[in-house]
């Protein structure tokens, strides 16, 4: 800081600039992702769930592991219903966590009822595997297929076939079924453990025609996935039951280890179970032997995550933590438009009233600050552009709002600048040192001011939940943006202008003109005499 | 224009000078009454809280063509009670009602589209929990104290605790004006209001510390001297910063104000305008308490330093002197000066200069109205520079 940094060369810092403006302007722009920035569901209209966990056991602390699981088990469920850009988030940690989830274009109805229930594990004996493409036949089309008692669970997740008895037309509706959808293999439906189950495999590979349970999730006390000491094949997963899960388990296996091996399109009843979540079956293994102690072992080709995965299912298949449902927020597309229709209208007048209040306050300078300021908004712009493409920033109203106020706080650096300048001339410096000298000052003062509202973005940011954190973040964000354009752009661009002749001249039309100096004389040109104290800075800089 | 030019002219000066130091006592009367009617309005007639903070819902109802009274009816034949029902815009009808229950939700949402002729997606919803309100807010009283606690650290060093005691004496007071506001007017407080709210403190702040570098940066090495005293120093840098506290008010106010216009307009009540209010109020009173609440506030509590006080002495006595030198034109408040004079025992063979007669002792009182320009000694304008 011991010199004024600038003698400096203007040109090659806007040169800088222009590069770097060119850069994001691209990485925007970039073809193959969207060139507007990610609307928030208060602007394009859908259904935002904030969901408090509780800890299932009392007294517990919810851990990050559980809280990820949620989040998982709520991805599948929304994916299962076909919403792409569903966001799901967690905002703060343990007990004070929310769960956020938004979904563009979903009702209330359907969301609060996919989110807020409780996933359904269930160990069932299987029946039968089949292919899964349907089997070709002239039975009732699937979309009729009305099945359960729970008629509420038809209209989410996937579709699944249940019935109290294996009989013909609920084995022609099995065999109807198409495991090859999408929509089929999500999960997200839970099924009554009462009744027979027809379902597909998780991976679309198969599927299932299945007994009613002989095990609740519930009754799983503990799952981990273990790599066995001595023993051939990788990982494997280790199952606790508690004593009436370790009864039905003994009774099953006894009776299933019994018959034949299963097979695709193999024999029927036969010898494996079925783990099923939330309606579709994530592993199927065969008991090898009855197994008495409520102490189990599934083995296969798993590897350490797939180990990892399964034992995570069993443990949290039911949830981990139960949801509360702490606000549903449901805005209609139009009035999510008119939003944001608003929000644009409001930030253009803004930028006009500005600019023609510096135009006419600051005249050439006003320029500088217009150009600084209509480059800060495209910066910005940009900025949320290629933040929604990378990060998943979404830009909500209360974003838009932040970055309004920004063109105030953003507008105040060039004040704080041109005001430093005039201060400078008024005590006897020429322009051009002016615009140095002046700038050193105002440096400080930009510096301490944008910190104290970056600080104040960042606690917003960190501390708060939903729509304060939009805001929160798009004002720190525009923050630093107008730290940016002031020393790249404004500083460099004021400083070709104090070095031109026609400013110098201090016209009207340079807003320096001696009636803006209580008509006295000023010397704005470097080259008339001047008062000693204005040569000396001269020299050292 | 260059009208306003010229009043900058003579406010870098000191030629023209508005009294926000000296005359503080009238600043505080005014801040005081301000801030008691503020949480006296407070404790008697509360906020009137939005939904996201008790719980409750609000159904928003584009283009609706029913009356409100229609919506009141029907909302109420499936709720029981009858809820608040207003038109915030053309055709926007809004509907808020007690916490309620996930069937209550979907009924009430049904009935009303059947009632106002829309369909029943397009009518906007937000259901709160009644706990969820809380955590809300517990979440912004731990972001404002964290917030405070790193604010008071920046600024203690980056200019010393002093100025940072001013400046959040400054931030209370805008914000416990603002709230008052909120209580007096019956606007509705919402997250948005927080937001707005929150970002006063930043906005506070920032103008807190724009004047406050000009007084830092312009009292410097004042105790060197005893021209000037500290009180009349700073009041010199608040009066040279005042253009930029305007214009950096309009450029600030401007955006916001459209969107007022544009929200209280086009849009009916939202995020937006709750926002938009909150910051037209806070900037307004933030504006005037960096200019008449945190610099006398700073002055006043830098007074008890004693380098600072014995200035404060040493110019009076200074100024005293200089007084009785002139005693022929028989100014008003001369004698009283005199007596401090003798009082103190002012060397009177200090050097005399041409001065503008004192009126008072109170050296928090001296203003310049003519005269020599009184800006503090300052080291020689190279060495400054560079020091930077």
């Amino acid at each position: 800081m011991a010199q004024p940094p600038a003698p400096s060369r203007p040109m090659r810092t806007l040169l800088v600039m222009l590069i770097f403006t060119i850069g994001m302007a691209v990485w925007a722009a970039w073809p193959g992702t969207p060139n507007t920035p990610r609307l928030g569901l208060d602007l394009q209209g859908g259904t935002q769930v904030i969901l408090t966990p509780s800890s299932v056991e009392e007294g517990q602390q919810i851990t990050d592991e559980q809280l990820t699981q949620t989040v998982e088990i709520i991805r599948q469920r929304v994916n299962g219903i076909g919403v792409a850009e569903a966001e799901i988030s967690i905002q703060g940690a343990g007990d004070s966590a929310a769960i956020i989830v938004a979904a563009p274009g979903v009702s209330q109805e359907r969301l609060v009822e996919l989110v807020g229930r409780t996933a359904l594990l269930d160990f069932r004996p299987v029946y039968s595997i089949a292919p899964p493409v349907p089997v070709s036949d002239d039975t009732t089309t699937s979309a009729d297929i009305s099945v359960g008692d729970d008629t509420s669970a038809i209209t989410l997740g996937n579709e699944i076939i249940q019935a109290p008895e294996n009989t013909p037309e609920f084995a022609a509706e099995v065999a109807a079924l198409d495991c090859l959808l999408p929509e089929n293999i999500a999960g997200g439906t839970p099924d009554d453990p009462t009744e027979w189950l027809g379902t597909c495999a998780d991976d679309g590979s198969s599927k299932y025609t299945l007994q009613p349970a002989f095990i609740r999730g519930t009754n799983v006390t503990e799952a981990s996935a273990v790599l066995p000491q001595q023993g051939v094949g990788g990982w494997v997963v280790s199952l606790s039951f508690d004593s009436e899960g370790a009864d039905a388990l003994s009774r099953a296996s006894q009776e299933l280890s019994a018959l034949p091996d299963c097979s695709l399109g193999g024999p029927n009843p036969c010898n494996a179970f079925a783990i099923v979540l939330d309606g579709v079956v994530v592993s199927s293994p065969r008991f090898n032997e009855p197994i008495l102690g409520g102490q189990a072992q599934i083995e296969g080709n798993f590897n350490a995550e797939g180990a990892q995965d399964l034992a995570n299912v069993l443990n949290y298949g039911a949830l981990p933590v139960t949801l509360e449902v702490a606000e549903i927020t449901s805005v209609s597309p139009t009035l999510g438009s008119d939003q944001l229709r608003g929000g644009i209208i409001a930030g253009l007048i803004g930028l006009v009233i500005i600019t023609i209040y510096l135009l006419g306050y600051y005249r050439a300078l006003g320029i500088v600050a217009v150009l600084s300021l209509f480059l800060a908004g495209g910066i910005t712009y940009a900025a949320f552009v290629a933040l929604g493409n990378t990060i998943g920033f979404t830009l909500t109203l209360a974003g838009i709002a932040g970055a309004i106020v920004a063109i105030g706080i953003t507008a105040d650096s060039f004040i704080v600048y041109f005001e430093r300048i005039r201060d400078e001339i008024r005590s006897g410096r020429s322009l051009r040192q002016a615009a140095e000298s002046g700038w050193v000052r105002a440096r400080r003062t930009i510096i301490a001011a944008d910190f104290v509202t970056l600080l104040a973005a960042i606690v917003l940011y960190v501390v708060s939940v939903g729509n304060v954190r939009g805001f929160a973040f798009a004002l720190g964000l525009t923050t630093l943006v107008d730290v940016l354009i002031a020393f790249m752009f404004t500083r460099p661009l004021v400083t070709v202008f104090a070095r031109s002749s026609w400013m110098q001249r201090g016209g009207w039309f340079t807003g320096l003109d001696p009636s803006r100096f209580g008509d006295k004389e000023v010397d704005l040109a470097p080259t008339k005499a001047r008062t000693p104290v204005a040569a000396a800075v001269r020299e050292d800089s | 224009m260059g009208l306003f030019g010229n009043l900058s002219n003579r406010l870098y000066s000191g030629e023209a000078a508005f009294n926000f130091v000296g005359n503080r006592k009238r600043w505080y009367i005014i801040s005081a009454v301000l801030l008691i009617l503020s949480v006296g309005i407070l404790l008697v007639r509360g906020l009137n809280l939005g939904v996201e903070f008790q719980g409750g819902a609000v159904y928003t109802v584009p283009n609706a063509t029913c009356s409100v009274v229609d919506a009141r009816e029907a909302a109420a034949g499936v709720l029981g009670s009858s809820p608040t029902v207003t038109e915030t815009g053309a055709g926007l009808i809004r509907v808020q009602t007690e916490p309620l229950d996930q069937a209550t939700n979907l009924a009430v949402v049904q009935t009303l589209a059947t009632a106002c002729g829309v369909p029943a997606e397009s009518i906007g919803a937000q259901v709160v929990g009644p706990t969820w309100g809380a955590e809300i807010t517990s979440k912004a009283i731990q972001a404002l104290v964290v917030f405070l606690i790193l604010v008071t650290i920046f600024l203690s060093i980056y200019f010393e605790w002093r100025m940072a005691a001013a400046a959040l004496v400054a931030l209370v007071h805008d914000v416990v004006i603002t709230v008052g506001i909120y209580a007096l007017t019956g606007l509705q407080v919402t997250p948005a209001t927080v937001i707005g709210v929150l970002t006063i403190l930043g906005y506070s702040l920032y103008d807190t510390v724009v004047v406050f570098d000009k007084v830092k940066e312009d009292t410097r090495g004042i105790t060197a001297q005893s021209m000037v005293t500290y009180g009349e120093a700073a009041n010199l840098a608040v009066n040279q910063t005042l253009i930029r506290s305007i214009n950096t008010s309009i450029t600030s106010m401007l955006p916001v104000l459209a969107i007022i216009v544009v929200g209280a307009g086009i849009l009916g009540a939202g995020t937006l305008l709750d926002l938009a209010v909150a910051l037209a109020i806070g900037i307004a009173i933030g504006t005037y308490s960096s200019l008449f609440v945190a610099p006398p506030f700073l002055v006043q509590i830098k007074e008890k330093q004693p380098q600072i006080k014995s200035l404060g002495i040493r110019v009076m006595a200074r100024r005293a002197g200089n007084a009785r030198a002139s005693a022929a034109k028989a100014a008003p408040g001369v004698a009283v000066a005199e007596m401090v004079a003798e009082m103190i025992g002012t060397d009177e063979d200090d050097q005399v200069q041409p001065q503008t007669p004192v009126s008072s002792v109170n050296m928090a009182d001296v203003t310049i109205v003519e005269g020599p320009r009184t800006q503090p000694k300052r080291t020689p304008r190279a060495k400054r520079t560079k020091r930077d």
